[in-house]
């Protein structure tokens, strides 16, 4: 039986997002894998110069056009105008929509497939960018997604290409195969051990782009770091998959023996600061988005190495997302100064982790 | 990939900038990231394709650069000097229009200008089994590499096939025109 969709924006937010699942090859490391294609309507000008009338009809013909398609017949479509701000911004939190789109301004929309690993962005920087996101390690699998989605919207528009060129963008950064394929990965040892410049020196030494999460500009929080490729010209998907995925792999590796070593010289301060983070998280009584997700990498360390009695992975990718500013408030019911998210968000952590621990039957 | 700046040595310097939500990178090679006053600290730094492309045209004198910002996009009526400005282009047919500004840029970005990916269906079908066969090389290549020998003997079998369809297939076209 093929997943239903969820029908509004309720149910969307009541289901958690697949890639939170902590699933998927090398979830312990690798949180998840991302691959974006850009497109445009070949005969409407790129987002930022078209007429307000002209975004209403490609949202029109691409939403018609995506749910005529396999992939995201009985899909939710949102329209951006439509929904509340606060949800825009969950919908940025859930790394469904980006910034741009969640501005809710111009006739934007997003369509969520029946699969929700599968969405697709209308009347971003570009009309299209569909996007495949799934848990763990799975740059093959989120491809075939991706790909698949896109033959199948292929033949009801036509996209603007050029054979010297390929898929026209709006940014000529994107041109050729409008391709984005991204991983989220958590590198705690090599931060710890500090190893981590060389090894991102050595990434973009091949062609690969690396950023923080969360971060503004290059501020890394919670070690986690954004990898993609860099260039979208002079390389068919497969090769720029290939390379990201080669390189993805050493540094799983490298990561996996800075742990090791790290275990092995200075186990009991690592399960202490494991423990530690742990226990703030789970009796604080008020936090910063931030520290929650420090805190959570800490923990989410431990989990990797096997440090017993800690909550499962998928809690941690829960909290990641979930102690944002508007999933929190959107549970809450209602707006939040600052200083009062601190404390919702404090009683919502603790609240999770000891369902945790009565769902596992441990107590740590 | 070369650096963005002078077009010489390889990138080995890369920024990210983030800007009214939109994300660039930029890449250039060490020299040029010291003469501009980059360091690794200084990402902030507002540097984006629009200086980029005014690097470029350092070497143009002020009357060729002035005309090349009055070239226009027939179609959406965009002006070169917008585009160098805000590093977005107006159209698909704007990828025409300043192609001779454009591939220069392509090449500083990417490191390359050709397109070997994925086509549209609508395409021509020659231009789809031209790029398949294309995609086949590189396979072959890739087999090559990792000695798989047997699967290298198939791609080429492959890619034979390919192009004599694509001959005849041509030959066909023309005995009908
Ligand atoms: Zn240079
Ligand atoms: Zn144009």
């Amino acid at each position: 039986m093929s997943p239903l969709a969820p029908r509004d924006m309720d149910e969307l937010f009541a289901s958690p997002s697949p890639w939170l699942l902590g699933e998927g090859p090398h979830a312990e490391m690798v949180l998840s894998t991302r691959i974006r294609l850009a497109r445009n309507l070949d005969d409407v000008p790129f987002t930022h110069r078209a007429r307000e009338e002209q975004l209403m009809g490609v949202l029109a013909s691409v939403s018609a056009a995506a749910q005529g398609s396999k992939s995201f017949a009985d899909g939710l479509l949102l329209r951006m105008n439509e929904v509340a701000p606060l949800d825009r911004q969950v919908l940025v939190e859930r790394h469904l929509v980006s910034h741009e789109l969640g501005d809710g301004a111009r006739p934007r929309g997003i369509l969520i497939a029946p699969d929700a690993r599968l969405s697709l962005m209308i009347n971003e920087e570009d009309h299209l960018r569909l996007q495949a996101l799934t848990p763990g390690f799975q740059l093959a699998e989120a491809w075939a997604l991706a790909d698949g989605a896109d033959d199948e919207l292929d033949p009801a528009l036509e996209f603007a290409f050029n054979d010297e060129i390929g898929y026209l963008t709006s940014c000529p950064t994107n041109a050729g195969t409008g391709l984005r394929a991204s991983v989220l990965i958590h590198l705690p040892a090599l931060v710890l051990l500090e190893e981590i410049q060389r090894v991102l020196k050595s990434i973009m030494q091949v062609g690969l782009n690396v950023r923080g999460l969360y971060g503004e500009h290059s501020e890394v929080m919670g070690n986690l770091f954004q990898i993609s490729n860099q260039t979208t010209l002079g390389r068919s998907e497969r090769d720029s998959i290939e390379s990201l995925e080669r390189v993805t792999r050493q540094i799983i590796e490298t990561e996996e023996r800075a742990r090791e070593r790290m275990m092995r010289d200075a186990r009991v301060q690592i399960e202490d600061k494991v423990w530690r983070a742990y226990g703030t998280l789970r009796y604080c009584r008020s936090i910063h988005a931030r520290e929650v997700i420090n805190l959570c990498s800490a923990v989410r360390l431990g989990v990797a190495m096997d440090v017993p009695a800690l909550c499962p992975l998928r809690v941690l990718n829960e909290l990641l997302v979930l102690t944002q500013p508007a999933h929190l408030q959107r549970m809450h019911g209602s707006e939040l100064a600052p200083a009062d998210r601190n404390i919702v968000r404090a009683g919502f952590v603790r609240e999770r982790l000891a369902a945790a621990e009565r769902e596992s039957g441990v107590n740590p | 990939m070369l650096c963005q700046i002078c077009g010489k040595n390889p990138a080995t310097v890369h920024f990210t900038e983030i800007h009214d939500n939109h994300m660039s990178e930029i890449h250039v090679c060490e020299r040029c990231a010291e003469e501009k006053g980059m360091h690794a600290s200084a990402q902030q730094h507002k540097f984006e394709i629009a200086d980029l492309l005014a690097g470029m045209v350092d070497s143009m004198t002020q009357t060729d650069e002035e005309r090349v910002g009055h070239v226009q996009c027939p179609r959406c009526g965009m002006l070169y000097s917008s585009f160098k400005e805000t590093g977005r282009l107006g159209c698909a047919e704007c990828y025409a229009a300043f192609q001779f500004q454009l591939r220069p840029l392509l090449r500083r970005i990417h490191g390359d200008t050709r397109h070997r990916g994925k086509t549209p269906t609508r395409g021509s079908a020659g231009a789809a089994r031209t790029r398949q066969i294309q995609r086949l090389h590189d396979d072959l290549r890739r087999a090559v590499e990792r000695e798989d020998f047997e699967k290298a003997a198939t791609i080429r079998d492959e890619i034979r096939t390919l192009e004599a369809e694509l001959q005849a297939e041509r030959a066909g076209a023309e005995g009908r025109s």
